[in-house]
């Protein structure tokens, strides 16, 4: 076994370890707090798999955390730390409210052209804190973390102004025109063309950063920006163009996740998929392979304590401590490491010198 | 130290089974290749790495070393390779630091003063307490470092390459101070891989070898060649065979160039000279005096302020280095680890980096072609005898030699028509700093321009067909022909001692 080999296995086996770790915290959780906890941890993991709209929840859930986890794997593959695909992926929605509600356009047109405008407002949106970084050094998780309020209020200014149906008592926008709408792909749920969308991303983004050479130039830049720059790349630049990217695939997840999911803007708030993507990413190690299942895990946590907080006594605020543990958990790279140390001991004793 | 194995995480066992054992009041040479696992054999002992098994005992009685501290409450202090001080501190500050006492609420400066003098005039050592650290010398650095450790309690004094950035007559004053501290009872291990120096200082030698012990002997009765044998498993010519210097035209010239720097005294003052193809120009010079900032200007990495630098007929300016490396200019970094590689990526892929114009290995639509890529990658660790299982293993996997063979290998293979080379060899061991030397010469002869900045004088005086010596920002001295110039002759240039005419250097730096 080479050393290779033995980070893959302490990688696999780490990410089994969360998962069950999860698992288990979730069932520590409901046992304390609950009075039916059969029914509860029942209802939490089998939940999802009981009908095939439930399967199909779980889908759809995933849809917009693979968007904005590829576009956080891009960003942080640039050794950028922008906590832009927040913002990003709610003024995509915006932008793609914005083009089903006010340009009329024959049905497959409408969809493109609204996705795209949602592509775009995200990639400006994350062009701002990197060309704020690129010219006055500020720190992009500030600036970005900042700018996310803002667009968040700059969405609901314009929902509430320009967009609002004027019938509704409670804030939502006008219904867009049907011909904007991503087609349902299963039958008796609302799995919806976007899923498509969203794996096709998740194949892209892989080819894009590892067999590419922008690509390669981006990892390059993540690694070592010093490095990158004596070799002759313009490292800046480089960051500059994977945050603007990262953004387009964030505000292509809001577009998607609207067209897919929606009739009308109904947020008072920016939905969190854009923090919940971080963990995504960390779960899927920074590989767009890998993300999907990342997001289907995630994505499956949250249905069953959906279906657990409706059937039980628990309530879903507790799933949302259980997430924050498994990033934890993510983060905590020393998992393991004894384990690791003795296998590459064994491993280098035995003479297998490099 | 009784049997000690240490494996890092990556894989590489850097001691196996060593044993090691050191008299009170003897200097003990620890001596071998780089790599060869002497600095992390005495991390262990200074407690700054944990040994994966193996026991350590002092006056017979074994004891438990977890840290730093640990290690200094037994009596054992060390001194870096790297100097760990705050240059921002005065002496006493630095000495201090982390066991202040303490005057009501303040630090009782006053008595710490007393001490720090003191302990220098006692040990001969002396330097002035109240003096900021970025204003002394190299050399008094490594005074203040070995002061540091003394006033900490240690007995035994663990120093890491000490002379490595040293001038001639510091090393010699160095010598001298170590001796006495041994006439005084201190126990010290010096590890060095300069044979003279370990004959002029030490008492008895431990050679290691592949993380593996290969003898104790005193050094009486060895000759050099059976210590170089136990060191590298085989003779190593240490000079290299370089035929007839054939010069030919300009290749870079810089014409009165400035650096300004931040303070009142310009880092570079009116530099002027120029490089041929054929010929490796030497920059001797003690770090510090502008040499630094010479080679980033020439490379694009840094500014310069006046004067010019033509390379290849265009002038050369900060951030352009895309443009600077399509005209053939190759850079061997002093710091590989910080600007030569890629840490995480592949020995492949470091191989590449600058290459990413290269329709080999990127297909027109910008996408990899991993067949090139491999092709080049096998015929690159063949030509240049890189040790790894294949060229997919990450570059940090590597030992320092390998990899800045890595980084030679990349630079060299990009048709360069000029190569900076600053420090090529620091830290690399034997086998491969000959490699290193014979590539340098091998270009050279293929009518690339060489320009060798290193602080190892052997290298420069049997690399360099012409050599500089910088002091100060400026031109020392400069030599078209190295016929009678020894490493004595170039210390007195180097620390300023002497000087050449201007006249004359300008024209022969030409």
């Amino acid at each position: 076994m080479n050393t290779k080999s033995i980070n893959r296995l302490i990688d696999s086996m780490k990410l089994l370890i969360v998962v069950v770790i999860a698992c288990l915290l979730v069932s520590v959780i409901i046992l304390c707090v609950s009075n039916e906890p059969g029914n509860a941890i029942s209802s939490f993991f089998l939940g999802p798999f009981t009908s095939l709209r439930r399967i199909g929840n779980i889908l759809e859930g995933a849809v917009p955390l693979i968007f904005t986890a590829l576009a956080v794997t891009l960003i942080f593959r640039a050794g950028q730390f922008s906590m832009i695909s927040e913002g990003s992926f709610f003024i995509g929605i915006t932008g793609a409210m914005m083009v089903g509600i006010a340009l009329p356009l024959p049905s497959v047109v409408h969809p493109i052209v609204a996705l795209l405008t949602a592509g775009i407002f995200g990639a400006i949106a994350a062009a701002i804190p990197a060309f704020l970084k690129l010219k006055w050094q500020a720190s992009e998780v500030v600036t970005s973390i900042m700018l996310n309020y803002i667009i968040q209020f700059f969405a609901l200014y314009l929902v509430n102004y320009h967009f609002r149906e004027p019938e509704a008592s409670s804030l939502a926008s006008l219904k867009i025109a049907e011909s904007a709408e991503l087609p349902v792909i299963v039958s008796g749920t609302k799995v919806h063309l976007g899923l498509l969308i969203a794996l096709l991303c998740c194949v892209l983004l892989w080819f894009y950063i590892f067999k590419t050479r922008q690509g390669f130039r981006i990892r390059l830049v993540g690694d070592n920006p010093n490095f990158s720059s004596y070799v002759g790349i313009k490292s800046a630049l480089v960051m500059v163009g994977a945050q603007i990217l990262a953004g387009f695939v964030a505000g292509l997840g809001g577009g998607v996740e609207f067209l897919g999911m929606y009739t009308r803007f109904k947020w008072t708030s920016s939905p969190g998929y854009g923090w919940t993507g971080i963990a995504v990413a960390l779960l899927a190690r920074r590989n767009p392979i890998l993300v999907p299942f990342a997001a289907i895990f995630i994505a499956y946590l949250e249905v069953g304590s959906g279906i657990m907080a409706r059937s039980s006594d628990v309530s879903a605020e507790v799933v949302d401590i259980i997430q924050g543990v498994i990033m934890l958990m993510i983060a905590a790279d020393a998992l393991l490491q004894g384990w690791k140390q003795r296998l590459i001991v064994k491993n280098a004793t035995e003479g297998g010198r490099a | 130290m009784k049997n000690i194995t240490k494996v890092y995480p990556n894989g590489v066992v850097a001691n196996r089974d060593v044993t090691f054992e050191v008299n009170t009041g003897e200097i003990h040479a620890l001596s071998g290749e780089n790599g060869a696992g002497k600095t992390t054999l005495m991390k262990i002992l200074f407690g700054e790495e944990k040994p994966t098994s193996g026991s350590i005992l002092i006056g017979g009685k074994e004891v438990d070393i977890r840290n730093p501290q640990d290690a200094l409450g037994l009596g054992i202090g060390m001194v870096h390779q790297h100097f760990m001080l705050v240059p921002s501190l005065t002496v006493t500050e630095n000495v201090i630091l982390g066991i202040e006492k303490r005057k009501g609420l303040g630090i009782d400066y006053r008595s710490a003063e007393k001490l720090v003098g003191d302990m220098g005039r006692k040990y001969n050592m002396y330097l002035d307490p109240k003096t900021k650290v970025r204003d002394l010398s190299v050399g008094q650095k490594q005074k203040l470092e070995i002061l540091k450790i003394l006033i900490r309690g240690a007995r035994i004094l663990i120093l890491d390459e000490p002379t490595a950035v040293l001038t001639p007559q510091e090393t010699g004053e160095l010598f001298a101070e170590l001796k006495n501290l041994r006439d005084q009872g201190f126990t010290i291990i010096f590890i060095s891989h300069k044979l003279d120096e370990i004959r002029e200082l030490c008492d008895r030698i431990t050679i290691i070898r592949h993380g593996e012990t290969k003898g104790v002997f005193g050094l009486e009765g060895i000759t050099d060649e059976e210590l170089s044998q136990r060191m590298i498993g085989r003779d190593v010519q240490l000079t290299v065979e370089k035929p007839e210097c054939r010069r030919g035209g300009a290749v870079l010239s810089a014409k009165e160039v400035v650096v300004s720097g931040d303070g009142d005294k310009p880092l570079l003052d009116r530099i002027s000279f120029t490089l041929h193809s054929g010929e490796i120009l030497g920059i001797a010079g003690v770090e510090g005096n502008g040499q630094s900032q010479l080679v980033d200007a020439i490379t694009g990495i840094g500014p310069y302020d006046g004067g010019e630098i033509l390379f290849s007929d265009s002038t050369i300016r900060q951030g352009d280095i895309r443009r600077i490396r399509k005209s053939g200019m190759g850079y061997i970094p002093e710091d590989r680890m910080t600007l030569g590689i890629s840490p995480s990526l592949s020995v492949t892929e470091n191989m590449i980096a600058d290459k990413i114009d290269d329709p080999r290995f990127f297909s027109k639509g910008g996408f990899i072609d991993n067949g090139g890529i491999d092709a080049f990658s096998r015929q690159m660790i063949d030509d240049y005898a890189i040790l790894c299982q294949n060229g997919d293993v990450s570059i940090s996997s590597l030992s320092g030699g390998n990899i800045q063979k890595v980084v030679l290998a990349r630079e060299m293979s990009s048709n360069p028509k000029l190569i900076i080379a600053n420090q090529p060899t620091r830290g690399v061991d034997v086998g491969a700093t000959e490699f290193i030397r014979r590539k340098l010469v091998a270009m050279r002869d293929s009518g690339c321009a060489v320009l060798l900045v290193s602080s190892d004088l052997n290298e420069l005086l049997g690399l360099s067909d012409r050599l500089l010596v910088m002091y100060g920002g400026r031109f020392a001295a400069c030599f078209s022909s190295l016929a009678g110039v020894d490493g004595q002759t170039l210390g007195r240039y180097m620390l300023g001692l002497d000087k050449q005419d201007e006249d004359e250097i300008s024209r022969s730096a030409m």
